[in-house]
Parts: C-alpha cells; structure tokens; sequence
C-alpha cells in the first residue's frame, strides 16, 4: 500500500470511497506523520484521540454507504479558529489555556460533512505577521529548503502551520485565515494551494478576529482540486455573522477542467516592481504563456492606487485589531495578571499577553483612531481603500475575468532573517496580496516554479467577487502545466 | 445654539439675573424580549450573570447580529417625537476599557443615527407651553454592572444588563428651568409608555438622564456646561439642575470660570460633585462597527409603522378638547399617564351619552377618583371603583338619576361596599325626587316655617342659597337641585 499521506485530498476521498483503506488508516498515517513532524512545529495542540473517534465514525457511515463530501479526511485546523471543548489561542499568551464552549461555524461544518480534525495548528499572534514567527509557541519551519543548506526556513505567515503542515503531508487540508496575505504568501513559500475567497463567502464566526472588514477564512491543500472541495464545506451564509453572503455556494469542484478559452486575463503593470527579482518576473510571464496557451486573453491594466494599498492596510487593520483585541482584558477568560487596581490589572495583563508585534499593530491602530489623527489616518486610509476597489471595478467592468500577479516579492525566507530592525521589511511581503483583502476580493496562491535554490514561488490569480470558480479552472491551467511541489527531501 | 429664552426662569444672583441652559440625554432601556445584538434575555433580575451570551461575554470569535425588533422600537419611538427618520444609519464602536464592558467598546451609533431631528411639547403646571427640539436617537448597548460592595478586595461583574439596548434621546438645549427639564422628562417618558417602546421605569434603571447645565446672563452667548451623568429619577433631575445652576453662578460671580467637566449628582447630599475634568475625558476612538452593515430599511416600512402608531398623549389631549370639551388643564392631566388616559377612555365607554356627560366624567376621575387614590395612596389599577362603576355613576347623574350630592355617597358606597351603582341607587332609594307637588309642598313648609328669612331674602337674593340647603336637607338630598331652585324664586316672588 502507498503511504497515505502522500494522497491528495481527492485521492483520498476515492480511496475511501472504493473502500481501498480506512478511514481509520489514512487518520493513522498523518497522526504517525504528525508526530514525526514535531521540529516542524507546525501543531500547536494534536487531538489524537479526537481524530480516531471521528475517523471511526466516518468508517461506520461509509459502512452503511453515508457520509459528506469530506467523509474521514483528516485535516489541521488553525488556532484562530473555536473549536468546541479545545483549546484555542490564537497562538497568544493572553487567551492562555482558553478552552471555548462553542465551534467556529467554519469547522463545524467541516465536521458536519465528515471531516476529522487532527489538531491545531500553529500561526501568528493574532494572526498578525507574514512569517509565523510571532506566535507565542515559537516559529514554524518550512519543510523547504535551499538546495544544499541546512538553515531553517519560515513557512510564511500567519498561517504558517497550515501551510507547513499540508506541505509536509501532516494533513490533506487545513484552514487558514486572510487579513493580508496571510493564506496566499504562505502558500506560495510551501509550494501548496492556498485561497482567500470573497469577503463574506465564509462565515466569521468563532474565528479569533483580527481585522473583521478584512478577515476572511479559507482552505490550504495540495491542489488546487482539494482546495475547491474544501472550500464547498467551508463557504456559506451564516445568520450569525451579518457580513457573510446570502449566496448559494456552488460545487466547486466542478470548476475543476472547465476550458479557459477567451478568458480576458489582466495583467497590472503597477504590480511590476522597482528591483523586482528578475526570477519572480520570469516567473510571472511563464503563468501568463501558461495560461495563453490555454486559450485565455493577456491583457495589459492598470490598477493605478496600488502603491497606496500597503500604507493604508496598514491603517485600517491596526485600527481595527487595536479595537477587536480591548476583550482581551484579563476580566473574564485567558491570562490574568494581576494588580493593585482595574488599571493596574489590565496593563499588567496586555503587557506579559501580548507578544511585541501585537503590541505594536495596537498601538498603531489606538494613534490612528485617535481624537485629531482620525481623519489624517483612518478616514483617509479609507478613502483610498474606496479607489483601490474602484479600479479593480473598472477592469472587470471592461471585461477582465482574472488578474494575474506574483504571490510575493521572493521565496520564502531564513528564521530570524527579515524584519528585525526594521517591521516595515516583514510588512512588504503583503506587497501583492493586501490589495485583495482591501477590495474584499477572491485571491488564490498556486505554485508555478523555484528559485535559482530550488524554493517553490507562487502566482496569485485575483478574481471577480464571489467568481472563486473561474480561479479554480485557472488555476487548475497553471497547476497543470507547474506540476506538483513537493518537499524533496524529508529532514524533520 | 442661542436660542432664546422661550420663557426664562431666572435666577436671581448677586451680579443680576441669570439663566440656565439645559440639555438633556435621556437613555431609555427599548422594550424587547432580547438584547440589541444578541438573543440573551432582557428580563430585570435574576441571578448576576444569568442572562449572558457568549457575545454578551465578548467571547473570542463572537459577532454582533441586529435585533430588528429593537430597530422597530427605535423607529417608532422616533415617529412618536415627529422626528427625521433615516432611512440609512450606521453603527459605530465607542471604545474605552471597564470591567463591565466586555468588548472593550460599546455599540452605539455616533456619526449617523437612525433618527434626526423631532420636537416634543411640554405643557407645564403654570399653564406655560414650550417645544423642546430633538436633536437625535441613536441605538446603543448597555453596559454590565460593577458591584464594590461583595467583597473586601474584588470586585465582581454582573453582565446581565450588558448589551441591552438603549436609546438614547439627545434634547437641544431648549429647557431653561428645572421644572422645564422635569416636565420634559415626564413628557418623554409617557410618549414612550403610549408608544411601548419603554416602560419608563427609573427605579430599574430604565430610563436616566445626562443633564447638561450651563448658566449665562440673559441674552449673553452660551456658558460652559457641566454634564451631570446618570441621574435616575425626575426628582433628582430637579434638584440636581438647581444645585448646579447656583453652584456655576457662584464660581461666575466670584470671579471664577467653570470648567467644562463629567460630575455627579449625590441624592443623599443633594450635591453634584466632580467625577472627570475635560483633560481626563476619554479619548473614545469612535469607529464604524466592521461586524456591523450598515442599517437600512425603507419609507414603506416606515410609512407601516408610522400608521400603526397608537394615539400619542399631544392628539389624544386635543380630542378631548375638542370633542368632549374638556379644559386643557383636565386634558393634561387626563392624558399625562397612559393608565390615566385609558382609565378616563372605560369610563366614557360606560356612558350613554359621552358628548353630555364626558366632561362630567373628567370631572369625577380627576377630582373624586384620583384624590380618593391619591389619599390612600393607591395605583389606579388597584382603583375599588372600576371604569365601568364610575361610569354607570356619572350615567346616573348625567340622566337626572341622582343629584351631584348623592352620587358621592354613591360613590363611596361603591368605594368601600362595592357593587352595581344603578342597583344601589334602585335599592337604597337614592334617587332623585323630580315630583315637582313633593318638591313644592317641602318648598312651602321651609317658607312658612321661617318668615324672617324669607323677608331677607326677597331684599337679597343670594340667601336663597339657605332655603336650597334646607329643601335638600328636608328631602335627604334626594330633590332634583334645579327644581328646588326654580319653585323658591317663583315662591318668594322673584
């Protein structure tokens, strides 16, 4: 038998569904592979025993010929999502032991559809940083790296362990977050699929909010077919988060080989940066060729508020945070660190909580909301927020189906490597990708090629709202003619 | 924002007269089953902590969700004020931290709230009639409650109230005196009662105000205000007003300044005292709500609501007037308390000519009825005379059944003994004698029986009034009123 972790998520599905292994077996194999993978430090928290009970649960529905679309798939759940009677921190001291009463509406339907869940995996504080290396349980290392060196890499961030974990076949899909780049660059360094849907095609609730107008869940996987079928579970109105979409969620897969032929295909001439490395540019014309030859149209745009885009996320998502993270008070749940008065307590509390860039985003996000910088800094932020959607909206009212770019400005990089002196270094990787997340927009991240030492680098295909499905038959194009990135050797 | 004195009430001081300017915010606790962003209950008391979801808690992960029965109570009650409805508004985060603030923000609605500009009529006990403007309603949660008092070194959190929706009524400074400011209130307070949309009640914190207090010389640009946070009851809200008032104009006559500052008001000292001066007010970093779409609906669902209004006190009172002819002053008073209002309603249901006799039945529930409660210290709904009963007594007076006099010993039968009024009156032989040969044989025996008065009364008319007396004395208050008067002047020839 072929080792199942090796399986993509689709193969593993039919698999199961011909009876060739056990749900039990596949849940087995990525558990062993899971406590290999330890020096990867990509799982915050493993559920074996959780994972064998729902997997024997799913063999007992396949026993009686049921079972949904995810039926005994195992996956890793990041740590920003709630899960039910597990602990769930955000990757951050404040929240502590934090064990929630209640499911993220995101996992439960992963649940309901027959998923099982392996653990939780590790990302950024908060989900705050493009490298997981602000997480309060240490740095993930990236299962890559360079040809010939030993030295660790990150994976990317904030959902690092996601993508690490898929990447090393710890799991055969995981959920991730997006408030900036944060699904699509960590992909790109892992050499994995990774998609930011709509904003509001996927449910917030119960996911440890970070940046709510930008937030926005997704799945990572192997392929870019696994991540249209996770995705199918995953999306979906949800009264209890007033901004997701009342839209019927299609059958994602479906998308999958769909021709892309006169598909008018944009290419943004504001995305090709001074100093750009000359292999990310190579990269970038081989996707369009790639995806010419599939018969779709190249077209030269011009999204002109791009340079904007970064400063003003900037604004808008510590604003936000700095809001959304007061509840982390000491009060009523997670760390509590005592002090001679209320106001004692909670700085003593946010200050041994909160890691340095948590700290940081919040005290950007309380200076810009303040009394007299409020108009200079947040309404101004977006305003150019308003034009940096305005000129997606002009192209696509032209008849641009998809936009093509790079994923980030370079391949993963060293732990400890980037940002050090300087945080506005680490903020650049969300170069290509914070524009999505400004305009609400559908964002994937699909492997296309390596640098010169051999780490996987991405193309992102950005869409039209809630058109995800013409980024899965794109995609699939690209992923088709990349092939699959898989780690070379296996070190960890 | 110098509005000018409608009717000034002026202080008195050392440096001549002068006048206040009061604004006030009135929150009022909406009047919903659940919370206005999540579907915990609203129920007053209950265990600390009992009425608590996991958004309420601030749970991670947690999203607020539009209770729309809260945003109907808000609209209506914006209908009621005659105010602007906005058709599009939007919700805004007030962050500060506090124990009992779970998010570390309240939801509230600082840039664009769901109603605008409304007026309110304010008549008051010296017959002066002023409009106070609305300046805005806005939507917004409740906080928890801190408790100090449970134990030596803790504090403890009560968030039963946290998330409740509030709206709050925000007046322009239109009130010039503290009886202004508490005729307003209570005028606030009972549209909202007719409307439903609060029930008005301050001893549980359902309604409480923010007073807003600056004192000027007549004429003069606005002064610098003190707010005055949280007053809970109309009479703290009076006397916290003259408190302040007279302390300002002491600052401002020894030659001081007032300090724009937050205080409060102290019932047991009848004091306001400084709570945080203007430098250490917060800096609230209001925002737009990101969990929130802004809320929006349409003029149908306006124009729906507006005609399913019921009859607010303004028209019910000009009714009154104008079809039962009653004074204003009994109309106010009528009109002023729902319960008053739908009270004085059953009775004129009981009656058989309610054009005839409704004033009269103003007349009984204001004077007989409500004094007698007022005396024994009762609510009209525990009233022994019932709308019906009262009814069937005016009834009886209205038709010539009974005399005026009678049907207050009627009324106190019905008081103490209760039963039918038209049975009581049948079986005690209470009504009135209309047989003019017994009237006239009782008028003549009076007469003869005492010539001198008789002599006196032909120089001076108004002593008839005694022969009234004794013809009713005589007849045990049984003989028709108007018939005893008739046959004296004819008998005593004038």
């Amino acid at each position: 038998m072929t080792d199942l972790t090796s399986l993509t998520l689709a193969e593993a599905r039919d698999g199961l569904a011909k009876k060739s292994f056990k749900a039990i077996e596949l849940t087995d194999a990525h558990l062993a592979a899971v406590e290999q993978a330890r020096s990867l430090n990509a799982f915050v928290l493993e559920t074996p025993e959780q994972a064998r009970a729902m997997a024997q649960d799913a063999d007992a529905r396949i026993a009686k010929g049921e079972g949904g679309p995810l039926n005994g798939i195992p996956l890793g759940i990041k740590d920003l999502f709630a899960t039910k009677g597990v602990r769930t921190t955000a990757c951050s001291k404040i929240l502590g032991n934090f064990v929630p009463p209640y499911e993220s509406t995101v996992t439960a339907q992963l649940w309901r559809d027959g998923a099982v869940m392996l653990g939780k995996l590790n990302n950024d504080e908060f989900a705050m940083g493009s490298s997981n290396e602000t997480s309060c349980f240490g740095p993930v290392a990236n299962p890559w790296r360079r040809n010939g060196s030993e030295t660790k890499l990150v994976p990317g961030g904030s959902s690092g362990g996601s993508v690490a974990a898929v990447s090393a076949g710890l799991c055969l899909g995981a959920t991730a977050t997006d408030t900036g780049g944060s699904i699509r660059q960590p992909a790109a360094f892992t050499g994995i699929v990774g998609l930011k849907p709509t904003y509001g095609r996927c449910s917030r609730w119960g996911i440890v909010a970070f940046a709510s107008s930008l937030d926005q869940a997704g799945p990572v996987a192997k392929t870019v077919r696994d991540t249209a079928i996770l995705m199918r579970s995953m999306a979906g109105h949800d009264p209890k988060d007033t901004t997701s979409a009342d839209i019927a969620v299609p059958d994602y897969e479906k998308a999958i080989g769909q021709s892309v032929k006169g598909m008018k295909i944009g290419i943004p001439k504001e995305y090709r940066l001074e100093g750009m490395p000359a292999e990310i540019e190579k990269l970038w014309q081989q996707g369009a060729d790639w995806l010419k030859a599939a018969g779709a149209e190249l077209v030269d745009i011009s999204l002109p508020h791009t340079k904007y885009a970064l400063p003003a996320y900037y604004i808008v998502a510590p604003a936000e945070a700095s809001s959304n993270l007061a509840r982390y008070d000491g009060v009523r749940y997670g760390l509590r660190v005592p002090g001679r008065a209320i106001g004692d307590m909670y700085e003593n509390t946010r200050a041994e909580g909160f890691g340095p860039e948590v700290r940081r985003r919040i005290m950007i996000g309380t200076y810009v909301l303040s009394a007299g910088y409020y108009d200079a800094y947040y309404l101004r932020a977006q305003k150019v927020r308003t034009l940096i959607k305005k000129d997606f909206e002009d192209c696509f009212a032209q008849g641009v189906q998809a936009i093509l770019t790079p994923a980030t400005p370079s391949a993963a990089f060293g732990i400890g490597e980037k940002g050090q002196a300087d945080p506005v270094e680490m903020y650049l990787n969300d170069i290509f990708t914070v524009t999505v997340n400004m305009a609400g927009l559908p964002g994937i991240a699909v492997p296309a090629g390596s640098d010169a030492q051999g780490l996987p680098l991405g193309l992102q295909l950005i869409g039209r709202p809630f058109e995800e499905e013409t980024l899965f038959s794109l995609g699939e194009i690209m992923e088709q003619s990349a092939g699959r990135f898989t780690p070379p050797v296996k070190w960890w | 924002m110098t509005a000018p004195a409608k009717s000034s009430k002026l202080i008195k001081g050392a440096t001549g007269d002068w006048e206040m300017v009061i604004g006030l915010e009135v929150h009022a606790q909406v009047t919903s089953n659940s919370k206005l962003f999540s579907g915990a209950s609203t129920e007053f008391g209950g265990e600390p902590n009992a009425h608590v979801s996991l958004v309420d808690a601030a749970m991670p992960g947690m999203l607020p969700v539009i209770n729309e029965e809260c945003v109907r109570q808000a609209v209506r009650t914006g209908l009621g004020l005659k105010a602007q409805i906005n058709l599009k508004s939007t919700f805004d985060r007030k962050n500060y931290f506090y124990p009992d603030l779970p998010q570390g923000y309240q939801i509230s609605q600082f840039k664009s709230p769901v109603v605008g500009e409304g007026q309110v009529h304010v008549d008051l006990d010296d017959g002066e009639s002023i409009a106070v403007g609305i300046e805005r309603l806005h939507l917004e949660q409740d906080a928890g409650k801190s408790l100090h008092d449970q134990h030596p070194t803790m504090s403890y959190v009560d968030l039963n109230r946290s998330g409740v929706a509030l709206m709050e009524i925000v007046s322009k400074p239109d009130i010039r005196s503290s009886e202004q400011a508490r005729a307003y209130v209570t005028k606030l307070r009972s549209i909202l009662r007719y409307l439903g949309t609060c029930d008005g009640d301050m001893e549980k914190g359902s309604l409480r105000a923010d007073v807003n207090v600056s004192v000027r010389k007549p004429g003069a640009p606005l002064g610098t205000r003190c707010e005055i946070k949280n007053v809970n009851s109309i009479r703290f809200i009076g006397q916290a007003i003259e408190y302040e008032a007279r302390r300002q104009i002491g600052i401002l006559e020894d030659g001081g300044a007032i300090e724009q500052e937050t205080r409060l008001f102290d019932p047991n000292k009848g004091e306001t005292r400084s709570m945080r001066s203007k430098e250490e007010a917060h800096d609230y970093r209001y925002f737009p709500d990101p969990d929130l779409l802004p809320l929006e609906f349409t003029q149908s669902y306006v124009d729906q609501l507006k005609s399913a209004l019921p009859e607010l006190p303004d028209e019910k009172k000009a009714r009154f007037i104008s079809e039962l002819g009653l004074t204003p002053y009994d109309a106010s008073v009528l009109v002023n308390e729902q319960e008053s209002a739908d009270f004085y309603e059953a009775v004129l249901g009981a009656l058989a000519d309610r054009r005839r006799d409704g004033k009269l039945a103003a007349n009984w529930v204001i004077n007989e009825l409500f004094g007698r409660l007022n005396k024994e210290s009762k609510d009209i709904a525990a009233s022994p005379v019932s709308a019906a009963q009262l009814g069937a007594i005016v009834d009886l007076i209205g038709t010539g059944t009974i005399s005026g006099k009678i049907a207050k010993d009627l009324f106190e039968i019905v008081w103490t003994e209760g039963g039918d009024p038209r049975a009581l009156v049948e079986a005690r032989g209470m009504k009135q004698v209309t047989d003019l040969g017994a009237i006239e044989k009782a008028v003549d025996e009076i007469v003869a029986a005492n010539p001198d008065k008789a002599a006196q009364a032909r120089e001076k008319p108004a002593l008839i009034g005694w022969f009234v007396g004794q013809v009713m004395k005589s007849s045990g208050g049984k003989a028709n009123p108007q018939a005893v008067n008739d046959l004296l002047k004819s008998k005593l020839g004038f």
